[in-house]
């Protein structure tokens, strides 16, 4: 869910009741304007969603400290997403972890992908949710991946950028790849077109999670369906 | 005498998910860290997210490592707060409350299978107990952990992660549930209810 003020709480609240009516095992709330503008997420809502909601819900946006994570948690929320501040100081991995335990702590990754004599070759990018300031970190995404777990990362959300809003499928290679050297739960984000492109993620990359919001959003795809699609394909999900 | 349901304010950050819950449940909830509290609500679920070590830390500089041995009424622990019942944590090697016999693990990684053990996951049943009543076997609950307790003669619900598991655990007024009943949706909902019904 990408939002950006207050007064789209009413919104965020009706979303959340019918994705979890719906059988959701997890949300994600984003706020994608949070880490350019220098702010943290108004935290308000959280309690509310906390209230409402009796499944897990991760928190993504502004998380840059202790303070930060605490209010999240303490607010209702089973996690927090970092993402651009854990690429301007890693450490704050650690320390969240240290403080929170490593299941609190999910680090998102924007991915690009490049070819470098041919082959694909995939880099992080920070601040993406400002269009006027997303650049590549100076990151290699594997590498990235790999150091994140290693500081205390629980949880790797990969949003592979190329694949973002195409509804062409997720970006199976580059999922393949993270799952080779990812130890911990692995959520593929970037590309959900189809319930089919859930399946594939599912069976090729062997991802733990699929990550989407449009197709969600407009009901195209629709998760009931969706579930009873992967249960037919032998992925083990909750009906 | 107090008949609220007490949380045990051990600094966890789940806390408030859990009084969500029984506030959806319509029940009275108190949060409390005071060992007179734990002592003499009729019902206490004690949370806990972090590690072993400092969780058992803060509870016995509160006294309430002695609060929750003395009950004889009913106590929930969930996740941590269920390891927390047994003799011994491998994490941070530390000693716990030790109402349950046994000894909590980690849990081992093998190819397929990740550490923490994050997600849904399903229970099956060892034995009937009235915590599970009206819960149909195979459900599926919300698991967050990285450590458990292994099968042992106070399993009442097991789940598998690389190894089996206690999902469960109960011995006469001690129950422990390694998952989150409070982000499992109806099934969580159902068991918290299935607990505050429970003869206190």
């Amino acid at each position: 869910m990408r939002f950006r003020d207050h007064q789209r709480v009413g919104d965020i609240l009706k979303l959340a009741a019918r994705y979890r009516e719906a059988g959701a095992d997890e949300l994600v709330f984003y706020d994608i304007t949070a880490s350019p503008n220098g702010r943290t997420v108004d935290r308000g809502w959280i309690h509310q969603v906390g209230a409402l909601l009796d499944i897990p819900f991760c928190v993504a946006g502004g998380i840059r400290c202790i303070a930060d994570a605490e209010a999240v948690l303490s607010a209702g929320a089973e996690k927090i997403s970092i993402n651009s501040p854990a690429l301007a100081h890693p450490d704050l991995i650690d320390q969240l972890a240290a403080r929170f335990g490593s299941q609190c702590v999910v680090v998102g990754i924007d991915s690009d992908t490049t070819q470098v004599n041919g082959l694909p070759h995939y880099r992080v990018h920070q601040y993406t949710g400002d269009p006027t300031r997303s650049r590549p970190s100076g990151r290699d995404t594997l590498s990235w991946i790999q150091e994140a777990i290693a500081r205390g990362a629980g949880e790797i959300v990969l949003n592979c950028m190329r694949h973002d809003g195409v509804r062409e499928g997720f970006d199976l290679p580059q999922l393949q790849a993270a799952r080779a050297l990812c130890t911990v739960p692995l959520v593929a984000s970037g590309g959900a077109g189809s319930v089919r492109h859930f399946e594939d993620v599912f069976c090729n990359a062997h991802v733990d999670g699929a990550l989407a919001a449009s197709v969600f959003h407009s009901g195209e795809i629709d998760i009931p369906s969706l579930k009873q699609h992967l249960i037919h394909a032998g992925v083990e999900i909750r009906p | 005498m107090n008949t609220e349901v007490l949380i045990v304010d051990n600094g966890g950050a789940n806390i408030a998910s859990i009084a969500f819950a029984l506030a959806r449940l319509k029940r009275c909830v108190r949060v409390s860290s005071d060992a007179q509290d734990v002592m003499d609500a009729s019902h206490v679920i004690l949370p806990g997210v972090g590690s072993a070590g400092p969780a058992m830390a803060r509870l016995q500089r509160r006294g309430l490592d002695i609060a929750l041995r003395a009950r004889t009424r009913p106590v929930l622990g969930i996740c941590l707060g269920m390891q927390l019942l047994f003799e011994h944590s491998a994490e941070s090697d530390s000693a716990c409350l030790g109402t349950l016999q046994g000894r909590v693990e980690r849990l081992p990684t093998a190819p397929g299978i990740y550490v923490p053990h994050m997600g849904w996951n399903q229970l099956h049943w060892l034995s009937p107990h009235p915590l599970f009543e009206g819960i149909p076997l195979g459900s599926h609950a919300y698991f967050v952990h990285s450590y458990a307790a292994g099968i042992g003669p106070y399993t009442t619900a097991r789940c598998e992660h690389g190894m089996a598991f206690s999902a469960a655990v109960s011995r006469q007024q001690w129950h422990g549930v390694q998952f989150h009943p409070e982000r499992s949706g109806a099934l969580g909902a159902r068991i918290l209810q299935n607990f505050l019904a429970m003869a206190a």
